[in-house]
């Protein structure tokens, strides 16, 4: 699966944001084996440079970058730290997050929409924060989006793929393009069912970063995902109500 | 490493009057060496020292910080308490809004040293939280101080033990001539963040924080409101002042505050009591605390320089095992 032309070395996306240190963020992505590392440029940079210091430690981890918009709640404010987050970090990839309501931190799809076609126009490779909705997802492919990510539950929240049947449906309607869950994923098992029901990668912070023991936690999600990713090219069983013996019952001695 | 010969006292020039250049000066001053502290500034604590909490939390921090954090800070309660008046040894409360209170599960599962309290037993400790919080952690062997004022008592020790404190000092390094054209046997560099271009790997982490005016509410010790992004404390001070912070922004900005900053702080003061609606917003304060890759502070040597530095959130509670660290460098007891 290409993300805009690129393979990635991993199907595991790592956000930077919330580790005790640097130190152990980057400890997180070795343990990782992170194929993308997404940083947010808003709230580290009160409008100005001054966060160079951090910017460069990610730069240094030496995984391809896609910065975020987070904490934008308008399509003025997106495009504009796009258009920060292109020059800083010298790529066109943008993951773009228009937050709608605080309390659960919901895109707002509408101004979505909107600066995702203000920024494919100008050249960015938008990977858009998105709820499950398929009619949304339709028109982020007509503003020009060419990857998907839909949450899975609230940001930070931890309570896994919240809508099974909405994820399902939209793998089944966009069977070709690059659909990664965003948000939600508490657990290694959330992880691994996302990639079960055939998402192509999955991006993971709080749950990684406010571990115990957050490069330990990283090392499971690698885990996990592969074992998705690897079931899922496996064919898995159908599920079935009835049970079906492994060894054939008919034609056995009779003990009674 | 040079021995200092038996009845020679060391000539020891510190850079930076804050917490970690004033810990350090008179710790080795303690030790016998002959201080002179300069300071670029008008006052001393005028970097990022100033706007600390002055929380003396050892087994609070272990909730983000590594076990060495803790390790090294449980001699500072008593450190500061010989070194300074009116440290408070009344302990930490640890509280969360009711929406988040499954973080005080987390937080409890990551610390030690702490009681489970009801809100009974938290009306006990702060009679002016009664009947707003059913369930928190007390800390009982933590303290707090006022910074500021620990730091001008700090200064007068110097003096008192013979040292010299030189305020507005020009920034090079031999400046004022101390000691008649001769050298320091050792440079202590203290200088925070305006050491970052010679200290590989020290950045600078933005901190927000707010001072306010309250008659109408009364605390005892420091309360820390745990939020799923940042964990705010208010600590109160000497004439109905409480210091409300601080945010932690990878960023070297001095710039002044963020109003989405000064929301989320002023916030958590009156989620803790809404009394604090009608408090005197005093001052608001930027600093960049200077941190290490591991967020944890280092004594390193350099020729006949040590550098005391990275302190981050740690200013306070790690300055004496560091200056005891320098103290043992200069006088040979130990390398870095």
């Amino acid at each position: 699966m290409l993300f805009y032309g690129a393979e990635l070395s991993s199907r595991l996306m790592l956000g930077t944001a919330q580790y005790p240190s640097p130190e152990i963020l980057a400890d997180s992505v070795r343990a990782a084996q992170a194929g993308v590392v997404t940083v947010s440029l808003r709230r580290e940079s009160i409008g100005s440079r001054a966060g160079q210091a951090f910017w460069s430690l990610i730069r240094d981890l030496g995984v391809p970058v896609l910065p975020n918009t987070a904490g934008c709640h308008t399509v003025k404010e997106a495009v504009t730290t796009a258009h920060m987050a292109r020059e800083v970090f010298e790529t066109d990839w943008i993951k773009l997050e228009v937050i709608g309501e605080s309390d659960t931190l919901q895109p707002d799809m509408f101004a979505l929409v909107e600066a995702a076609r203000i920024l494919s126009e100008d050249g960015f490779k938008v990977f858009p924060y998105m709820t499950e909705d398929l009619v949304g997802a339709e028109r982020l492919m007509r503003a020009g989006c060419q990857v998907l990510m839909p949450w899975g539950a609230p940001i930070g929240s931890g309570k896994g793929l919240n809508n099974v049947f909405g994820l399902r449906a939209l793998r089944a309607h966009f069977p070709d393009v690059p659909l990664v869950v965003d948000a939600g994923i508490g657990l290694p098992s959330h992880a691994a069912q996302a990639m079960e029901l055939g998402y192509d990668a999955v991006l993971i912070n709080t749950a990684v970063a406010q571990a115990g023991d957050p490069a330990r936690m990283a090392m499971a999600f690698r885990l996990a995902v592969e074992a998705g990713l690897i079931a899922r090219a496996a064919d898995p069983m159908e599920q079935r109500d009835m049970a079906v013996p492994s060894t054939p019952v008919l034609g056995r001695a009779v003990l009674a | 490493m040079t021995k200092v010969a038996t009845g020679v006292r060391p000539r020891v020039l510190v850079r930076g009057a804050g917490v970690a250049g004033l810990t350090s000066a008179v710790t080795l001053a303690e030790r016998g060496a002959d201080v002179v502290l300069l300071e670029v500034g008008t006052r001393e604590g005028a970097g990022a020292s100033w706007m600390a909490g002055g929380m003396l939390a050892p087994w609070c921090e272990a909730e983000s910080a590594p076990p060495e954090v803790t390790r090294d800070s449980i001699e500072s309660v008593d450190w500061w308490a010989a070194h300074v008046p009116d440290v408070a040894r009344n302990g930490t409360l640890v509280l969360a809004p009711p929406r988040d209170v499954a973080d005080i599960t987390r937080f409890s599962r990551r610390t030690s040293h702490f009681d489970l309290v009801d809100g009974d037993r938290i009306a006990e400790l702060e009679p002016d939280l009664a009947g707003r919080f059913d369930k928190g952690l007390f800390f009982p062997e933590e303290g707090h101080l006022d910074p500021r004022k620990a730091l001008a008592a700090l200064r007068e020790r110097l003096i008192a033990l013979g040292g010299t404190v030189q305020l507005n000092a020009p920034a090079d390094r031999m400046a004022g001539d101390p000691w008649h054209g001769a050298r320091p046997d050792w440079v202590v560099d203290c200088t925070g963040i305006a050491a970052e271009k010679r200290l590989t790997g020290l950045r600078g982490v933005r901190g927000e924080m707010v001072l306010l005016r309250c008659h109408e509410v009364t605390l005892h010790r420091p309360v820390r409101m745990l939020h799923p992004r940042i964990p705010v404390y208010i600590v109160p001070r000497a004439d109905h002042l409480f210091m409300v912070g601080a945010t932690m922004v990878e960023s070297e900005s001095f710039a002044s505050m963020t109003l989405r900053s000064m929301v989320e702080l002023l916030t958590a003061a009156y989620v803790l009591h809404p009394a604090f609606g009608e408090a005197e917003i005093v001052e608001t304060g930027v600093g960049v605390r200077p941190a290490y890759p591991d967020n944890v502070p280092a004594v390193t040597v350099e020729g006949r320089t040590v550098y005391v530095n990275g302190m981050y959130r740690h200013g306070f509670l790690l300055s004496p095992s560091r200056a005891r660290r320098v103290g043992d460098i200069v006088f040979g007891a130990s390398a870095a």
